[in-house]
């Protein structure tokens, strides 16, 4: 418990650390959101209105008192007036587009892990033979292909050159998303291109994950023990080292579903998908900061909090840590 | 091989026994496990070395990138056209005039090719290469002094490891209107060394507690010269299996940024030919030739690196070098029907 307080602590500071850096990013850049739609509207805009403006986006008074009400209105989940659609919440573009982004890249995310599990497992299993010196290295390979050209590559083939599946977007222009059949079929149909471009190149470094840990763990005492009592193959393969082997992968697993609201910023572009890159993306080209600003809180915490859920699995899986009290 | 020429005998009576045949020789028996010689030559440099140098894979990938870097080191002499001026009609097909054909604003490809190498690889190299640099100084630093010092750097290097790197990247390339490859390298460099950070942090701490530290510490040896003599040389491969996995990073995040926009459209490099690419419709309107040429460099960049990193890897963790032969030796132990549990 005392491990886990302290890696609270640390979340903590680096929490404080991430938005402290989050609050002075768009003040160090030239010209504050107010001065730009000042410009935006050719200085048709009253003295008065320019300071309701300012105020607004909390750019009046100190830097102290500006800091204490952007940390008051983090607290509320209040991340301000977007800076291009003028009146609207940034917060109501954010969870739309976090909705589509956990969905695709939470899918692509758990598929990666899957098949590289399985894979890593068999070849660790049958090392030095066909399936793991051939594929083991493709598999890695891929991962150095770069989502840039997988995805464009995989865009030209399979939507435009056979259409077998749609260019873009996450479903028909004239369907309303909802829970029912039809939604279910043209979302999953809109999905397969961006996930299988996203699990294409990450697969392989589970896989390769997977694989070395095992061929560690396989000289292990505990292992020749067990083939030595004359245990089944698949026993010693699944439960012995397997099991062992996949404690490393779930603390991974855990981080990257952190990173899930990083957005997965080339499929989305490519395939057009409304996830959180390719909306940050457009922000940082109209220079919209507050939607920049709420997207780098967003992931943070995310990623925090995933780590901590990792400390967590790991205290829960490694009884080591429980009386060491830290590493 | 000296395990081999004990164990040869063994097996050979076992052989007579049952069969009646002779005792293989010591090089059937190799030819049988298809393990040759280590040429001669080999032996003059360190072991870590000719592990590398025997591993087809390391090898491969070697020789890949020494061609890419020739040819990018190469780029002024070899390339027909200026790379940022017009040099024909805008999507020319292949052919004699133009070897891989010319962009939509009437660019040579093969010239913006060898150019764009020239930047990206440059670019990826410095940035993994600092990178490692960085992660190498706060590590060790970390791991040796322990105490204090640990505790403030380990928490830099947490914090560098859990700020989700892409987005501060974007963030900061956005800063700058338009990013040049150097910034791009720069800001890459600065936001990837958490992670050697840590392997080499977690490496030291154990080296420190080695017998040739004490040794050295007690003969009064100036700590300077026990983190350069004694521990960095016992971790060298992990130094350099971390500089590949960043040079990796550094170029496909490179040609990531500028892929999406984020650099400045008017340097050459594979990203922004491939951003050129994208944003020019040539896809869409048949010209495979201006995307294919970077997108297929990028790809064989990545594979060798990987390929050499493969061979790191080995140096590192021999059970992976012994994983090598497993297939071979399981069909070994197998053609003279022995179990091959065991192994």
């Amino acid at each position: 418990m005392a491990f886990l307080a302290r890696r609270l602590g640390f979340y903590f500071a680096a929490f404080m650390v991430a938005i402290t850096l989050n609050f002075f990013l768009p003040r160090w850049m030239p010209g504050d959101p107010t001065t730009r739609i000042f410009m935006a509207l050719r200085g048709k805009m009253r003295p008065d209105q320019m300071e309701m403006l300012k105020k607004a986006y909390g750019y009046d008074g100190s830097l102290l008192e500006q800091y204490g009400q952007y940390l008051w209105k983090l607290l509320h989940l209040d991340f301000g007036i977007s800076t291009v659609n003028f009146p609207e919440p940034t917060s109501s573009l954010l969870f739309y587009a976090a909705g589509w982004t956990l969905f695709l890249v939470g899918v692509a995310t758990f598929l990666s892990f899957g098949i590289g599990l399985v894979m890593g497992i068999y070849s660790a299993w049958h090392r030095g033979g066909f399936f793991d010196s051939v594929f083991t290295p493709i598999n890695v390979m891929m991962n150095a292909f770069t989502p840039a050209v997988v995805a464009l590559l995989l865009w030209y083939a399979f939507a435009l050159e056979w259409a077998v599946f749609p260019l873009g977007r996450a479903h028909d222009i004239n369907l309303v998303p909802g829970w029912n059949w039809e939604s279910a079929v043209s979302i999953s149909w809109h999905a397969v291109l961006p996930v299988l471009s996203i699990v294409l190149v990450n697969f392989g470094s589970w896989h390769l994950g997977m694989r070395n840990t095992m061929i560690n763990l396989l000289n292990e005492d505990f292992v020749v023990l067990a083939k030595a009592k004359g245990l089944s193959d698949r026993r010693v393969r699944y439960r012995y080292v397997a099991r062992n082997a996949i404690l490393p992968q779930i603390t991974s697993l855990a981080l990257s579903v952190g990173f899930v609201f990083g957005g997965a910023f080339i499929s989305e572009v490519v395939f057009n998908y409304p996830g959180l890159g390719k909306f940050t993306l457009n922000a940082i080209e109209s220079r919209d900061y507050t939607f920049i600003q709420a997207q780098l809180t967003l992931l943070t915490c995310s990623v925090l909090i995933a780590n901590l859920i990792s400390d967590v699995l790991n205290v829960i899986f490694d009884p080591r840590l429980r009386t060491s009290g830290g590493h | 091989m000296s395990e081999l020429t004990e164990s040869g005998p063994f097996i050979a009576t076992q052989q007579s026994v049952t069969n009646g045949n002779p005792a293989p020789t010591l090089d059937a028996l190799m030819g049988e496990l298809k393990i040759k010689r280590r040429p001669g030559f080999l032996r003059r440099f360190p072991s870590g070395v000719q592990t590398f140098l025997t591993n087809g894979k390391g090898v491969a990938g070697l020789i890949i990138l020494t061609v890419f870097v020739v040819m990018a080191a190469l780029a002024p002499l070899l390339s027909p056209y200026d790379p940022y001026r017009r040099a024909g009609k805008p999507h020319v097909q292949p052919g004699v005039e133009h070897f891989l054909g010319t962009s939509r604003q009437g660019k040579d490809i093969f010239s913006q090719l060898l150019e764009g190498g020239r930047t990206s690889l440059t670019v990826g190299f410095i940035a993994g290469i600092s990178a490692t640099l960085i992660g190498l100084a706060v590590g060790i630093s970390a791991g040796y002094f322990g105490g204090k010092v640990d505790e403030v750097l380990t928490f830099f290097v947490n914090v560098a490891l859990v700020l989700p790197a892409l987005p501060l990247i974007i963030v900061l390339a956005s800063f700058v209107e338009e990013a040049s490859p150097t910034i791009i390298g720069l800001v890459l460099a600065f936001t990837g060394w958490g992670w050697s950070a840590r392997t080499i942090r977690t490496q030291t701490l154990s080296i420190k507690s080695r017998e040739f530290v004490l040794a050295a510490e007690l003969m009064g040896e100036k700590k300077w010269r026990i983190i350069v003599r004694e521990i960095l040389p016992n971790m060298s491969s992990f130094v350099v299996g971390g500089a590949v996995l960043a040079t990796i990073y550094g170029i496909l995040a490179e040609a990531a940024l500028e892929f999406i926009g984020l650099g400045s459209p008017s340097s050459v490099t594979w990203g922004t030919m491939l951003y050129w690419a994208q944003r020019s419709q040539s896809l869409q309107t048949g010209a495979w030739w201006e995307v294919w040429p970077p997108a297929v460099a990028i790809m064989v960049t990545g594979a060798a690196l990987v390929l050499i990193n493969f061979g790191v890897d080995e140096i590192t963790s021999p059970q992976l070098r012994a994983a090598r032969l497993g297939g071979r030796i399981k069909k070994f132990l197998k053609r003279r029907g022995r179990s091959v549990d065991v192994f």
